[in-house]
């Protein structure tokens, strides 16, 4: 069952813990991933619903975040890393057909991994853990079958 | 740069070093989770989110305001259709490439540059679900 461990999940999951919480105490945010497209896209689409007041006034914010998730991933990177610098054998076809899932199904559950997994369930957010026993059911069926089809990794 | 982005830029890496340290930033590894070989994803999802817990629901109650002013709001939505639905459409992508939103913006900062398809794809989908919400 952890073929890995359980050190690396553990220990990683507490410094995303520790970042969203010091997040959360001095700025009253939830750092989140999914609502950055949509606040990303309101710099590009002059469309009245990217313009709206709530996505203008958190752009600036979420774009910081995104950029600290890189940051820190590259500080991992070049430190701690075994392994270094890394790229996916996922083939393209697939990053990019779950990308557009991912990105449309997200806003429209409005939250995400982090959102409804870190943030919602942090807050004891019912929502959130319908949520996410539905995304994660779906997601672990969905990759038997595409493993079931022959595909790799 | 302000104050609060100051912060979330610092929260920011400690989430992506932790995202990387905590492999999810390889799709392979959270793929392994999904066809249940590794089920250590439990650890890092129920970890960061226990943390979290602690924060929102502990520290928060004795601090009453953030420290750069206004007010604790803790993340509650709404349980309608389109919650339940988007999760069914975000749980078909994930399993379909092992990455979600944040771990596949980090991802970039090991280098995995094939997984800029993947966010391109995102805001793309980003763009349709809000373009047939408009």
């Amino acid at each position: 069952m952890f073929p890995l461990g359980i050190e690396p999940y553990l220990v990683g999951g507490i410094i995303i813990g520790v970042g969203v919480g010091l997040i959360y105490l001095l700025t009253g945010l939830h750092a989140t991933q999914s609502s950055f497209f949509t606040t990303t896209l309101s710099w590009f689409s002059k469309r009245k619903h990217f313009q709206k007041e709530a996505n203008v006034k958190e752009r600036s914010w979420r774009l910081t975040l995104a950029t600290g998730l890189v940051i820190g991933a590259l500080i991992y990177t070049l430190t701690l890393s075994p392994t270094g610098f890394w790229t996916t054998s996922v083939q393209v076809w697939r990053l990019f057909l779950g990308g557009l899932l991912v990105g449309f199904g997200t806003r429209l559950s409005r939250g995400c991994t982090s959102g409804h997994g870190i943030s919602g369930l942090a807050s004891l957010s019912k929502t959130s853990l319908y949520a996410v026993i539905v995304f994660m059911g779906v997601a672990i069926v969905t990759a038997n079958i595409v493993q079931m089809l022959g595909v790799a990794p | 740069m302000n104050k609060r982005n100051i912060v979330v830029l610092l929260g920011g890496i400690l989430f992506g070093f932790g995202l990387s340290y905590s492999g999810m930033t390889k799709q392979e590894i959270v793929l392994s989770f999904l066809q249940l070989e590794d089920l250590g994803l439990i650890f890092v999802l129920g970890g960061a989110a226990l943390v979290a817990a602690f924060a929102i629901n502990v520290l928060a109650k004795y601090q009453k305001k953030p420290v750069l002013g206004g007010e604790f709001k803790p993340r509650r939505r709404i349980l309608s259709w389109n919650i339940i639905i988007g999760a069914v459409i975000f749980g078909v992508g994930w399993g379909i490439s092992g990455q979600c939103p944040g771990s596949a913006v980090a991802s970039l900062g090991t280098g995995n540059l094939p997984v800029l398809v993947g966010i391109a794809a995102m805001f793309i989908g980003a763009y349709i679900r809000e373009f047939l919400d408009s």
